[in-house]
């Protein structure tokens, strides 16, 4: 008998919160188990007799790294429901926030949490003390963004100018225009970024993964498109439910979502890039060729790279809207609300976030249901993980339980989403 | 993005919509309309980088935020962060996290810590999804705002702009 438990704990005395644990017996991974608390159930009950126009203030605090990614899935719900359509300078001020979350997020992301796994380094302040150069310029990058989502949204933590509609203030040309000589630099330090993680040696690990995203027919999907997957899955956001179950797993709070033909999917950035590489601006798609990925990448530990080349195409298309920006006549258009169900599904920085309300005939929720980015690539995780384990059995505890650690953050699970304390112990019997 | 033109700070840091979580929030709220003028006061989600910008050229920093560090529920700490590293247990280190103990160290390393940086941190109990304190942290709020606002009062910058 040759039985080897790895379980890495969360912070076990705080209940409900997530962790993940192996089991191993006779050299072979018996059990991956990745629980994650999900504060949506939470939020879906919260919002319930609340009006249409709450919802995307009150889902903006389910996480604080992507606030905007929530409004906007909401505000499309609803705007769904009520048969509005924002379009024009509405629409592009949209998709210029958004690009600003990105930016914000990816930064975060790729400098001070996942690169640090790749230059051998404890976490970022240890990194900082050898690359400062770097942690500044990532840093730099994450104000830039924040300060598009500021001048756009308000605040930049739980912005309060948008709304169902639209906007409560649209900016004008000159002040989006104060933020271009920030955003070139930004651009270039992208590009900077991408190829200084190109450096970074990637496990070779890869798998067949069915890849699900938006797709829009002319442009890289931020709100609005067809869900889509290299599978054959090609549908309108409203069937999402058709499609996609969600399972409620034992082992964890949260649920797992599947694709009711083929189970597991992977959403985020890797499963973006592989289904819109073409919808890439072109110095995008050239800093991606130079850092020498192709137009398709299967290896979730490169999932680095392609935050980075994400983030050179939201700084191209942030300058883009900015210099085709006229206000529009009105920050946001008028809601006639009705009865019925609206869908909205937006490329968070992590993947799809699905919102789905229906609303009496005064704009009342009747009911809210939210289905997250991480709890969808939950399954991905845990197979990734068994399979990444099963060929490093042989390494040491604290060798071991880095390198999961590192497959997991390839998927950058989110601290508001999944857990907020995560402590880290590993026991083996 | 200028830089702030106050020389004293007050955070409170906290999502309240993670029950304990809110408990710096709440504090802020307490707190606001007796913090004299010329300290800023700032709400923040945990996102420590921006706790990197929030104070980038101010003086004094005084910071509340929830912990759990294994005392009992509502235990007041104060930590004096350009005196020592914080403890491990004020971290919300993560898979994910980088928070409020990650921000201070990083600045550490990297020479941008305020001058002076007065943590309290508010032992909780319950971190779900949530909207309401634990009896046990809702009950020292009075006094945890109190000490927070004596030390505000304190701060050489607010005592010297009160001198007549």
């Amino acid at each position: 008998m040759n039985a080897k438990s790895l379980k890495v704990d969360f912070l076990a005395r705080v209940e409900g919160e997530g962790g993940f644990r192996l089991k191993v017996k006779d050299n072979h991974v018996k059990e991956v188990k990745l629980n994650i608390f999900e504060p949506p159930r939470f939020f879906e009950a919260f919002l319930r007799g609340r009006k249409f126009t709450e919802a995307p203030d009150i889902t903006a605090r389910i996480c604080g790294i992507c606030p905007i990614a929530y409004q906007m899935s909401a505000c499309h719900a609803a705007e769904d429901a009520f048969g509005a359509k924002p379009d024009g300078a509405i629409r592009e001020l949209r998709r210029l926030i958004y690009c600003g979350e990105w930016i914000e997020s990816h930064a975060l992301h790729i400098y001070l949490l996942h690169a640090p796994d790749f230059l051998g380094y404890e976490d970022a302040i240890q990194m900082a003390k050898d690359h400062p150069d770097a942690v500044q310029r990532g840093l730099r990058l994450k104000k830039i963004g924040n300060a598009v989502m500021t001048l756009v949204g308000g605040r930049e933590i739980h912005p309060i100018n948008i709304r169902v509609g639209g906007f409560y203030k649209a900016p004008s040309k000159p002040q989006l225009q104060s933020l271009e000589e920030d955003l070139k630099w930004a651009r270039d330090a992208a590009v900077e970024t991408a190829r200084w993680v190109a450096t970074f040696t990637f496990p070779d690990f890869q798998r067949d993964y069915e890849f699900v995203a938006l797709r829009h027919p002319s442009e890289y999907p931020l709100n609005e498109g067809r869900l889509v997957s290299n599978k054959g899955l090609d549908i309108p956001i409203s069937e999402y439910e058709q499609h996609f179950a969600e399972e409620h797993v034992q082992h964890s709070n949260a649920l797992h979502s599947a694709l009711q033909e083929r189970s597991s999917y992977f959403v985020g950035p890797l499963a973006r890039y592989n289904l819109n590489f073409e919808k890439l601006s072109p110095l995008a798609q050239d800093t991606a060729k130079r850092s020498g990925l192709g137009r398709e990448c299967r290896n979730p530990f490169q999932g680095i790279l392609v935050r980075a080349i994400e983030t050179v195409y939201a700084c191209d298309e942030a300058l883009r809207i900015i210099s085709v920006y006229t206000s529009p006549d009105r920050p946001a258009m008028e809601m006639t609300p009705r009865v019925g169900t609206g869908h909205g599904c937006t490329e968070a920085p992590r993947g799809i976030l699905y919102h789905k309300y229906s609303f009496d005939e005064r704009g009342l929720i009747l009911s809210a249901k939210i289905v997250p980015p991480t709890s969808q690539n939950q399954k991905i995780i845990e197979e990734d993980l068994t399979e990444f384990v099963s060929t490093r059995l042989h390494l040491p505890n604290d060798r071991l339980q880095w390198q999961c650690e590192q497959a997991v953050r390839n998927y950058d699970p989110c601290i508001s989403c999944a857990t907020h304390f995560l402590k880290v112990r590993i026991d083996r019997e | 993005m200028t830089a702030p033109s106050y020389n004293s700070m007050f955070i409170g840091v906290g999502n309240p919509f993670r029950s304990d979580d809110g408990v710096g929030t709440a504090i802020v709220g307490r707190l606001r309309g007796e913090i004299p003028p010329g300290v800023k006061v700032q709400e923040e989600s945990g996102d420590g980088t921006e706790l990197l910008e929030a104070w980038r050229g101010v003086d004094s920093v005084i910071l509340v935020d929830a912990v759990l560090s294994g005392a009992p529920p509502g235990t007041i700490h104060r930590l004096d962060a350009q005196a020592e590293k914080l403890p491990t247990w004020f971290s919300h280190s993560s898979t994910h996290a980088f928070g409020v103990a990650e921000a201070i160290e990083l600045a550490r390393v990297m020479g941008d810590l305020p001058a002076r940086l007065i943590v309290y941190g508010i032992e909780g109990l319950d971190f779900s999804a949530g909207t309401e304190l634990s009896p046990e942290v809702a009950e020292v709020v009075p006094t945890a705002a109190n000490l927070i606002l004596q030390e505000i009062l304190h701060l050489p910058a607010v005592q010297s702009a009160h001198t007549p």
